[in-house]
């Protein structure tokens, strides 16, 4: 399966200056894990969210297989993993409702990520992020998943905690082909994590014909 | 924390009680309430009258209760009907947004610019007057600031990054409005409910008093202290003074209770 986005260019209702993602281009195949580094501020987020299909571009497309991302129903094959757990989940549910809301989790999959039963039966504020990332990942890792994008999602762990985490996705990604786009502020995470480790200026070349000049510099 | 549990549940309890003690017992004292008898007319509280009796002899605890009963039940129904009407047209305004949304925003603006009463009164009269005049004035002119309010807590949990997730990971349209948008609604629109009785007990109230709504023959708090009115300089204090205080009450019970009960659903405060 490919994840491409094509030329997209963005912005948020009302919002004044440039877009914040103009004219960029990514695709991202099945069993690929692209590492994504750029200064804050640059759109990274606002990609992911196009990407998943939280948005709609202005102009390009986001297609999967050659399909627009829109037409797919029920569980999204795209899934994001939002960088802050805790407006992830819906503060006045208990977490067992949250995680499985769309379906039944894969027991193997809370063993994994070391998900305790006593955690499902209290609220998101009595947990810390790095639990909450945790169950945010479970969810995220259902059957349907393709394509996982992780924004900043493991920037509020502590060390030991993200080895274990990054470790057990990837053994998930490998063992189901998974695509990953890991966007990360942290050098030497995308270089141990990731196939391939693009620039934000890559992506906006790579859809500029050539003798037009990029959007964002 | 448990003090304001308790003290929360008590006060519900207790208006609960009130309101159901108080449409009941009017509604057995109807009858009694009309009856006139002219051999005890003009008598001060008494044991036998406590709340005295008026011209025409007819006891004012029983017309005090009678009236407060019709009160409550015209307060109710209000209150019901324009928190109903604030929940669907803040929520459709919020949730399909574009010309609903200005259109409902607008109607909003217009009933919120009008005072209350004038506009209680216009209606009254335009739909005949009487009790359902009153009702359908009070009740279409009390849904406004619940609306605002929920169209706007609608408009922030449809930004929110749990709801978009949710909606992401295939949870039906119907399990989000259920599971979410309703939870997030409750509290609000409860604290609305509640806050929204008192305020259409008075304004009923008021508009029979002032003569637009329900009619003489009606014993309706409203109808008792106006025609008190004419009685007050002969000395007859208790006329007003009863029936008066009753409503008060009966408008304090429910007004505390519903701050009671924003505190204890709000996060903020919930667990002082």
């Amino acid at each position: 399966m490919i994840l491409a986005g094509k030329n997209l260019t963005f912005r948020y209702p009302r919002q004044k200056g440039p877009p914040p993602v103009d004219g960029v281009s990514l695709t991202l195949s099945s069993g690929e894990r692209i590492g994504l580094a750029a200064p804050s501020g640059r759109g990274k987020t606002t990609l992911c969210r196009l990407l998943a299909g939280w948005e709609r571009p202005q102009a390009g497309q986001v297609l999967l297989d050659r399909l627009p991302l829109a037409q797919y129903r029920g569980f999204c094959p795209v899934q994001l993993l939002w960088q802050h757990p805790e407006q992830a989940v819906d503060p006045l549910l208990r977490l067992g409702t949250t995680l499985h809301e769309a379906g039944p989790v894969d027991r193997g999959i809370l063993d994994g990520l070391g998900i305790r039963n006593s955690w499902l039966e209290r609220y998101p504020s009595e947990l810390s992020s790095g639990e909450l990332q945790r169950i945010c990942l479970a969810r995220a890792l259902g059957p349907g998943l393709r394509f996982l994008l992780c924004d900043e999602s493991s920037a509020m762990l502590d060390l030991i905690t993200q080895a274990q985490l990054w470790s057990f996705l990837l053994s998930q990604a490998e063992e189901r082909n998974l695509g990953l786009l890991v966007v990360s502020h942290h050098a030497a995470l995308l270089e141990r994590v990731c196939t391939k480790v693009v620039s934000w200026a890559e992506l906006v070349e790579s859809s500029t014909s050539p003798g037009t000049a990029g959007g964002c510099g | 924390m448990k003090n304001r549990r308790r003290n929360t549940l008590f006060f519900i309890i207790l208006a609960g009680t009130a309101l159901c003690s108080v449409t009941l017992a009017g509604g057995l004292l109807y009858e009694g309430a009309a009856a006139a008898d002219f051999a005890q007319k003009n008598l001060p509280p008494c044991p036998a009258h406590p709340f005295g009796t008026d011209w025409m002899g007819r006891d004012m605890l029983r017309r005090t209760l009678a009236g407060l009963s019709l009160s409550v039940r015209v307060g109710g129904l209000t209150a019901a009907v324009s928190a109903a009407a604030a929940l669907v047209l803040g929520g459709a305004a919020a949730a399909f947004g574009g010309w609903v949304d200005a259109l409902i925003s607008w109607i909003t603006d217009l009933v919120m610019g009008i005072p209350h009463i004038l506009l209680i009164i216009l209606i009254s009269i335009a739909c005949g007057r009487g009790l359902w005049g009153v009702t359908i004035g009070v009740a279409l002119s009390h849904w406004t600031s619940l609306a605002r309010l929920i169209r706007g807590e609608v408009l922030q949990l449809k930004g929110a990054p749990y709801l978009q997730l949710a909606r992401r990971l295939g949870v039906s349209r119907g399990r989000l409005v259920k599971n979410h948008l309703l939870l997030h609604l409750m509290p609000q629109f409860l604290t609305g409910l509640i806050l929204q009785f008192p305020h259409a007990i008075l304004h009923e109230a008021s508009v029979t008093f002032l003569g637009f709504g329900l009619s003489p023959e009606q014993p309706a708090i409203g109808i008792i202290l106006a025609e008190s009115m004419g009685y007050l300089t002969t000395g007859r204090w208790w006329l007003a003074l009863f029936p008066g205080l009753s409503l008060v009450g009966a408008v304090m019970l429910f007004a505390l209770a519903g701050e009671r009960l924003r505190l204890l659903l709000s996060p903020a405060t919930a667990q002082d």
